[in-house]
């Protein structure tokens, strides 16, 4: 009983959203925008050209302190 | 570090300030027109005048259209964190950790299932209900920001958390320091208010277009009412925790107040510039004037920043010279240290750092302990260790001073607009003013300008500090190619534009489409 009510709720909900993007006209073109916005940003930006340097560089949170107390400690030359 | 290319701090710093820039486009009317669009709906839900649901569902357009486009350009800021400013994000890790990932899932939740409401529940949840999640989405956006402005109120006031030697990170102590130290609450409560004059300008100014081309002119009407109602009062608040920012100032950043009013040599009863022209060949401790022209008000600068005339307001020379009187963070009263000091002290604390390390890892407790003291006493002018002249603390002083200006001088403007549209609108005047309507209409730049110059002030006006006094930009980046860094700072300047001409170009062709138009 329970299971079923859940369902028709999560069912509601899915109607909601689906009703509502089907519905949608300038909505559209804003959503291409934000996705097309999110790809360069997560799949092209972020992998390419926006590592997270201390990750990428470092395999441990010791090893990522280390390097930066290196790097705030001592002067580069 | 003394030897960083400094051209990879600048091209890390425009390449940041370009995004913030960018980001600060959207924010701000998403802020204010949230609340505008709530308002409108009350007026809905309270007469059940069908006007008043086209006139939300039309500014809701409109406020999709620039969440849209600007939503998530904000993650991009923290991309950067990463990558240029790897240094920084390790050292305040703890403190940006915790507001950054409260403000990531308010922002997810609450305003990604209100405005769902908001744009698709028209007819399918009840008109409370739709009202609620309209005013849900408002409120939602603005504690989002509150928790960034948070984050960002730390780094000009560090308060709340202890240095770790052992991993060079800072530690939250207490959360409601970080959350509710002063300069948080005035810079959470001066940077919304702006969100929302910034919002009823853009509305007075639209609407002044649809009443310059003799359409919706109810519409139009009803919504200057509204705007200017609310954006004169949002506007009186500004200038209050204005005031209170600029309190904050001269007490715990001295050299941004001195640099914002272009002030080199201190003195009691200090004026305040309304207008004046820098002298460009002016430099610190020189005997050239600070000024080509200038009308001050007398003794102004002394009373708003100190509460009292024969306060003394340090200059850029008295701040690099130090030996005048002030009141530290800690309400004590003490003489300030000359800079050459601050960076002696400053080295002192990087070297015991050092020491302490070696021997933490030689486990010679005693000998840590030393120098953990030395770390200790004179963590307070950490950062100034890592400049070289006692001249790095000035930050670019025309800029902030015209930014300064350009801000203050903009917020009076705006209250002078709310107050004449009302006065118009009121007496039924509106549409025989086209002057006026025009004036309205190009101010809608001008409060972005207004909006930017304030974030100048404030970033510009800082530096050469990412934390006040405790990590300069130059310690903070990270060790990259500038090459990488100047590459993706032309492809976001490429991306924004794009993204720049789309908003611009969907607002205005849904303007024109006015509130019959597709949502």
């Amino acid at each position: 009983m329970e299971d079923k009510q859940r369902k028709t709720v999560l069912h509601k909900v899915f109607q909601f959203y689906y009703e509502g993007f089907k519905r949608m006209r300038l909505g559209r073109t804003l959503w291409a925008i934000i996705l097309i916005k999110l790809f360069i940003m997560f799949a092209i930006l972020r992998v390419f050209f926006f590592p997270n340097f201390l990750k990428k560089n470092f395999d441990s949170d010791k090893e990522r302190s280390e390097y930066v107390i290196e790097q705030l400690t001592t002067p580069k030359k | 570090m003394e030897q960083m290319d400094l051209s990879l701090v600048d091209w890390s710093r425009a390449q940041f300030a370009l995004t913030a820039m960018y980001h600060w486009i959207f924010v701000p009317l998403t802020l204010g027109l949230a609340f505008l669009i709530a308002i409108m709906e009350t007026f809905y839900v309270k007469t059940g005048d069908e006007f008043w649901k086209k006139t939300t569902k039309f500014w809701m357009t409109l406020f999709g259209i620039n969440f849209a486009i600007g939503v998530a350009t904000g993650i991009i800021l923290e991309f950067e964190f990463g990558t240029n400013w790897s240094n920084y994000s390790w050292f305040v890790g703890d403190i940006f950790g915790a507001p950054l990932a409260i403000e990531g899932i308010m922002a997810f939740f609450m305003e990604s299932t209100f405005i769902a409401i908001m744009f698709f529940g028209w007819n399918k949840v009840s008109k409370k209900a739709h009202l609620a999640a309209s005013w849900l989405t408002a409120i939602g956006a603005n504690l989002s920001a509150l928790w960034i402005l948070v984050a960002n109120a730390w780094m000009q006031y560090p308060t709340g958390m202890r240095f770790n030697p052992d991993t060079a990170r800072n530690e939250m102590e207490n959360f409601w320091d970080v959350l509710f130290s002063p300069v948080a609450i005035n810079k959470f409560l001066h940077t919304v208010t702006s969100g929302y004059v910034t919002a009823a300008v853009f509305v007075l100014g639209v609407s002044s277009w649809y009443l310059l081309k003799k359409r919706e002119t109810l519409l139009a009407k009803r919504s200057i009412v509204i705007a200017s109602v609310f954006g004169l009062l949002s506007s009186l608040f500004l200038v209050m925790t204005g005031d209170s920012s600029a309190k904050q100032v001269a007490e715990k950043q001295p050299m941004k107040l001195a640099a914002m009013e272009g002030l080199y040599d201190g003195t009691t009863n200090a004026g305040l510039v309304a207008l004046g022209v820098l002298n460009p060949q002016k430099e610190a401790g020189d005997k050239r004037p600070a000024f080509l022209f200038k009308v001050e008000i007398p003794s102004a600068l002394s009373i708003l920043s100190f509460g009292s005339s024969s306060a003394y307001v340090p200059g850029i020379n008295d701040i690099l010279k130090g030996g005048y009187m002030y009141t530290n963070t800690d309400g004590k009263s003490e003489i300030a240290k000359p800079t050459a000091a601050r960076i002696s002290d400053g080295k002192k604390a990087i070297a015991a750092f050092g020491s302490y390390q070696t021997a933490a890892k030689a486990g010679n407790r005693t000998e840590a302990s030393q120098h953990l003291g030395v770390l200790n006493d004179n963590f307070k002018s950490f950062g100034y260790g890592y400049l070289t002249h006692p001249k790095d603390i000035i930050p670019n002083v025309p800029l902030t001073f015209y930014s300064f200006h350009i801000m203050v001088t903009l917020g009076f403007f705006f209250i002078a607009l709310f107050v004449a549209s009302l006065f118009f609108a009121f007496n039924d005047m509106l549409t025989k003013h086209r002057w006026f309507l025009w004036i309205s209409l190009l101010s809608i730049p001008l409060v972005y300008l207004a909006g930017q110059t304030g974030w100048i002030v404030a970033e510009v006006g800082r530096q050469p500090w990412v934390i006040q006094d405790i990590m300069p930009s130059v310690a903070a980046v990270s060790r990259i190619d500038t090459s990488s860094v100047m590459v993706t700072f032309m492809l976001f300047v490429l991306i924004f534009t794009m993204l720049l001409i789309a908003e611009i170009g969907i607002m205005l062709k849904q303007i024109k489409k006015g509130p019959e138009g597709e949502h």
